[in-house]
């Protein structure tokens, strides 16, 4: 099935989909790379302002290229723009922020992710390690945790009943959303993971494929629907 | 009360095997012309804590390509493939730290804590080796307090008292690295007779030495 999908429209239907996890008010930071898309994806009515841990909430757009003012940035580094509402404030702030739990939510790529909710996104063992940034930090203290990803790497399986790479963060991811499917972490009341519940399925995939790409078992909800993009 | 000196005599201070503290998030917000004159300076051996080391060329990353760091306290080395030719080679010691920990562990020498408790990182390999607490059900990493001889920090404005003041995404950590070294040396795009203290983010108290950016 996977050929029926190119790189470009995998993309699209995972921020596509990504993008109606927001609603109006939300505050959110981004991972770099596919989440950053999300915010092609916003639905209209919805005011969604987005976090850079540099040290602004209200990123805009990016600045035109012929006047750039190098002193606002996000934290990729690009030029940006504010929106209306927006402020800057210093690295402690940034981490108050993201740690303490006033991020609604953040959406973050993954090499593997796991059915206790636990993520691997810095590391790989023997190859270069560019560093965790700020991101074990805003996993750990984001409201909601959205990963997007190819459901497998190259045929590499992802979702895995335990994740071998080094860890990002235990227990803190609530949803994952490929372009197959979307599974949401089943925590119980002491934040203790039951396992994956697949909500969504793309119609253009079977429960068969998912199970074959799928590196743990998972329960299929009651309510499982279409995934909508 | 801060002085106001010449960049060559404000780098003069700093001798090799000197833990310095710089300020920036990438380019934005470094003190790019201290960092120049560093580079001239050919002083060796350093630490650096800093969130990054830029890109190979630019400020911070520029101290990297001088092999002037032997070791290395950040965040994100990403950016600068240098960095990561060193370290993979041996020849600079790296230790990756979480960004928001990296930040409370400065904070916690400026604000005189013994440390900091933290729920990054619990069940990664940062917690490697540290000591783990549970408050209230919730599991926390100890984190150590973190200083530096010197503090290397950029602002848009300054006054004569030493107050700085900041535009757009610059101040990032040089607010929090300006509390905790034994001399701060500011870089600032503009001098003043002495600012509205409505606009002040750091205090005056903070800051040894200004330079003209």
């Amino acid at each position: 099935m996977m050929e029926l999908l190119g790189k470009e429209k995998i993309r699209e239907i995972i921020a596509k989909r990504a993008a109606k996890e927001f609603k109006d008010g939300d505050v959110v930071t981004l991972g770099i790379g596919l989440p950053t898309e999300v915010t092609k994806y916003i639905p209209n009515p919805a005011r969604v302002m987005f976090q850079s841990e540099n040290g602004l909430l209200g990123v805009g757009k990016n600045q035109d290229p012929e006047n750039i003012d190098e002193r606002v940035i996000n934290a990729g580094g690009g030029y940006v723009e504010t929106v209306d509402g927006a402020c800057f404030y210093d690295s402690q702030m940034a981490f108050i922020l993201m740690r303490g739990g006033h991020i609604d939510a953040t959406v973050l790529g993954a090499l593997q992710v796991d059915s206790k909710g636990n993520l691997a996104n810095w590391s790989v063992p023997n190859k270069f390690t560019p560093g965790m940034g700020g991101a074990m930090d805003l996993v750990v203290g984001a409201k909601k945790v959205i990963v997007v990803m190819e459901h497998t790497s190259k045929g590499q399986i992802k979702i895995v009943e335990e994740c071998d790479l080094p860890l990002t963060a235990t227990g803190e991811v609530n949803l994952i959303i490929t372009e197959k499917c979307v599974f949401r972490v089943d925590f119980d009341e002491n934040k203790i993971s039951r396992g994956l519940i697949l909500e969504e399925i793309n119609p253009m995939f079977s429960i068969d494929d998912i199970k074959k790409s799928t590196g743990c078992d998972f329960k299929i909800s009651e309510n499982l629907i279409e995934m909508k993009v | 009360m801060a002085k106001i000196i010449s960049i060559k005599e404000a780098v003069s201070l700093i001798k090799d095997s000197a833990t310095i503290m710089v300020g920036g998030f990438l380019s934005c917000g470094t003190p790019d012309k201290l960092i120049d004159e560093l580079v001239n300076s050919n002083v060796k051996n350093l630490t650096m804590i800093s969130n990054d080391t830029s890109i190979p060329n630019k400020d911070k990353g520029k101290l990297i390509v001088n092999k002037q760091v032997k070791r290395l306290i950040t965040s994100h080395i990403g950016t600068n493939p240098e960095t990561g030719r060193q370290m993979e080679a041996g020849e600079i010691e790296v230790e990756l730290t979480p960004m928001g920990s990296l930040m409370e562990r400065i904070r916690a020498k400026g604000a005189g804590l013994g440390g900091v408790l933290t729920p990054t990182g619990i069940g990664t390999a940062i917690a490697d080796g540290k000591k783990v607490y549970e408050i209230d059900n919730k599991k926390y990493l100890f984190e150590r307090p973190i200083s530096a001889d010197f503090a290397l920090i950029y602002g848009t404005k300054a006054d004569k008292f030493g107050n700085v003041s900041y535009y757009g995404t610059t101040r990032n950590c040089n607010t929090v690295m300006a509390t905790a070294a034994d001399t701060v040396i500011l870089q600032a795009d503009e001098i003043v007779e002495s600012l509205d203290p409505n606009e002040i983010v750091i205090p005056g108290l903070f800051i040894d030495y200004i330079v003209k950016g």
